[in-house]
């Protein structure tokens, strides 16, 4: 290549190394405004012709600093931020730091509190995967499922909405409990749902996807990662179990009433993308087995401890009682204290393990809440993982990963 | 205390703390059980070879995460936190070194690859340096930020803003302007934990410090009329309404008194009389009634 057409060359493609037949490796930008990118991802690829030989993802496009805002909130205004994290999954992402909140304190939750997030846990987990799969599939190049896999996501926010009075940010989750009781008509409605509406629509659009041809020939033995990598590379959730490692936290490390629940835990017996699609796929029905178990064993009873040092009273209550009014005075201005010490809480939110690690200082603010995003680590594989594979492949990886940069960047 | 939250629950074997007591051996600073986990105080220099031993000898296959802390008050102010798990053993184990600004700390990224943005978000948000890391660049903050903002002395707001310049048009840093101060309530009672001294209480140190306060005077001898009354030994007692010094004697006694004392009210000025008063200029008429006299003419 001449010097003209070097100047010409467009100034984010720069020229790193020429080989003895005089064909450039040369390097692009893959985002940070790519519609595959999942948002701001900007992927540094050093390209041979179309073979990826080198991949740096730059992440901390959407940094925030969301671990430093939470210092200097009390535990119960630090909440919300963790809706903010992985949007997609809002309510996976409180779990951990609800239980971490009740692991300092040694707080006991009612039993249908803890049914009830177990449910919209799942719920949520389902509805996650729907915005995964069909954003997976549109990536590499089908229309349909997505736009179907997306009705039974707009189902899932409403039934959020009706739970919580949010689509997404829903701050249901609340240390001790949840924030209010469900409806008996929403439960039967979604009851109805998981009956009717979910399988036909799910299954409907993974048949045009599982058998597909093109749907093969674009995510089978692609990024195939072994039992030791996904180790060495601190992989967790559905991509973990797509590498053949039967991890579930849910199974292993019970929170809540998961050990009441009877699910199964899919693995991948490929290792490569197709696989990690598919434990997905199957995570989907084993999450509508769980909710339908759910429905069933739910008792009546509090839906938060009644420990009014941590959970402030109903509203009717403080009508008419002034000691319930002191209390909702003190935890809404000053909260409630936690006991100093540390804990690290990880939970199996529908992306993979995500963990808060808490240090309490026994003030009424965390003196440090580390926040173990899921696609930190899938992500830094993202390099191992793409080398020797087509450019065209990076969509279908990173469908695959289920990376979310709320989350990754914090 | 037995643990009644539903938190995950990890189940330690009796012997679990003995065999990593036994694992790490000399290298061991503390072994920490709290909240059900396992926390491993370990001499900087040692990392490499106690993570080594976790993971080939103990089965922690997976570093799940890495944490710095923050202490200013410490000599070591920075806490490294590293979080392993065992998928063989369903366990988990905190290990952490302590360094300051300038120690570095050995990276333990030939032992898991995992470890390298990990250590680098430590790096970004601390300062901390690893050794041994070769791609240890600043990772979440943006391109050329100065500073380590999760460290305790950084304030919340950070120290520059950026906004898009339509004279240069690009993006350009300024220093951070409030126009508001950033609202740090101070919610802790005064009477627990406050560290502060109340508006007002420094008078009371400020007394002690000060010129010996004289001793006060003897008090006066109390004076005859402020004398105490003397006791009482029947108590008034109110028995019927008779006793009250209410009802009709009462009223009517009320009624002279009052009568003695007011003044007979002066008697009511006629039109007449005020009209005088005024002097011979007419009052003037009322509006409406002249303006109906002018449309008669």
């Amino acid at each position: 290549m001449s010097a003209e057409t070097l100047e010409q060359t467009e100034k984010r493609q720069v020229v790193v190394g020429v080989d003895e037949d005089g064909i450039q490796n040369y390097t692009i930008n893959f985002g940070p405004q790519h519609p595959a990118a999942h948002g701001v991802l900007r992927l540094v690829m050093e390209l041979d012709g179309e073979i990826v030989e080198r991949c740096d993802p730059h992440v901390g496009l959407l940094h925030r600093g969301t671990e430093k805002l939470i210092e200097y909130k009390t535990y119960l205004q630090a909440l919300p931020y963790f809706d903010r994290l992985d949007y997609c999954s809002p309510l996976g992402m409180e779990h951990s730091y609800v239980l971490a909140i009740e692991k300092l304190l040694n707080l006991e939750v009612p039993l249908r509190a803890q049914y009830l997030r177990v449910f919209f846990a799942e719920l949520t987990r389902i509805c996650n995967h729907m915005l995964n799969l069909g954003s997976h599939v549109m990536d590499v190049g089908a229309m349909t499922p997505n736009l179907w896999l997306f009705e039974i996501r707009e189902d899932c926010l409403n039934f959020f909405e009706r739970a919580s009075g949010a689509r997404m940010h829903s701050a249901y989750f609340r240390p001790g409990g949840v924030h209010q009781d469900v409806p008996l008509k929403l439960l039967t409605d979604i009851g109805d749902w998981l009956d009717t509406r979910l399988p036909r629509l799910f299954e409907d659009a993974i048949s045009l996807v599982a058998d597909n041809r093109i749907f093969k020939q674009r995510n089978v033995d692609i990024a195939v990662v072994s039992k030791e990598d996904a180790l060495k590379w601190g992989f967790s959730g559905p991509m973990i179990r797509g590498s053949g490692i039967a991890w579930d936290i849910r199974k292993s490390q019970p929170y809540d009433v998961y050990d009441r629940m009877e699910f199964d835990v899919p693995v991948g017996t490929n290792y490569d993308c197709y696989d990690r699609f598919m434990v997905r796929v199957e995570e989907v029905r084993q999450s509508a087995r769980i909710m339908k178990q759910c429905l069933q064993q739910m008792p009546e009873g509090p839906i938060a401890s009644l420990d009014r040092k941590v959970v402030p009273p109903k509203r009717g209550e403080m009508k008419s009682s002034m000691e319930a009014l002191i209390h909702h005075f003190k935890l809404y201005t000053e909260g409630f204290h936690v006991p100093a010490g540390e804990v690290y809480v990880a939970t199996e939110s529908p992306k993979g393990e995500f963990g808060v690690y808490l240090v309490s200082d026994g003030s009424n603010k965390p003196y440090r809440c580390k926040i173990r995003p899921t696609a930190f680590s899938h992500l830094q594989a993202m390099d191992f993982m793409m080398k020797g594979h087509m450019l065209a492949d990076t969509t279908a990886v990173l469908g695959a990963m289920d990376i979310v940069f709320g989350e990754c960047d914090r | 205390m037995s643990s009644v939250h539903s938190a995950p629950r990890v189940v330690h074997t009796d012997d679990c703390a003995d065999s990593l007591r036994a694992l790490v051996g000399g290298d061991l600073l503390a072994l920490v059980q709290a909240a059900d986990e396992i926390t491993l105080v370990v001499a900087r220099d040692a990392l490499i070879r106690v993570m080594e031993a976790l993971r080939d000898g103990a089965q922690y296959q997976q570093l799940m995460e890495i944490a710095g802390v923050d202490y200013p008050d410490r000599p070591d102010r920075f806490e490294v936190v590293y979080h392993l798990l065992s998928v063989t053993k369903n366990h988990r184990v905190r290990v952490k070194v302590g360094t300051d600004e300038a120690t570095p700390v050995p990276s333990v990224t030939g032992l898991w690859p995992v470890a390298g943005w990990l250590e680098r978000e430590v790096f970004d948000m601390y300062g901390v340096v690893f050794s041994g890391n070769t791609d240890l660049r600043r990772i979440l903050t943006d391109y050329g930020f100065a500073g380590h903002p999760q460290r305790k002395d950084f304030p919340l707001t950070g120290f520059v803003e950026l906004r898009f310049s339509e004279e240069d048009k690009r993006v350009v840093y300024e220093p951070v302007r409030l126009a508001q101060d950033f609202r740090n309530f101070d919610f802790m009672s005064p009477w627990e934990g406050a560290q502060y001294v109340l508006p007002g209480d420094e008078k009371a140190k400020a007394q002690e410090q000060g010129a010996p306060t004289p001793a006060p005077a003897a008090p006066p001898p109390p004076k005859a009329s402020e004398a105490p009354a003397p006791k009482v030994t029947t108590p008034k007692t109110t028995e019927h309404p008779g006793q009250t010094g209410a009802g009709k004697a009462a009223n009517v006694a009320a009624t002279e008194q009052s009568a003695a004392v007011k003044k007979p009210r002066a008697p009511r000025k006629t039109a007449a009389q005020k009209l005088a008063e005024a002097g011979s200029k007419p009052a003037p008429k009322p509006r409406a009634t002249r303006k109906k006299s002018e449309d008669k003419a």
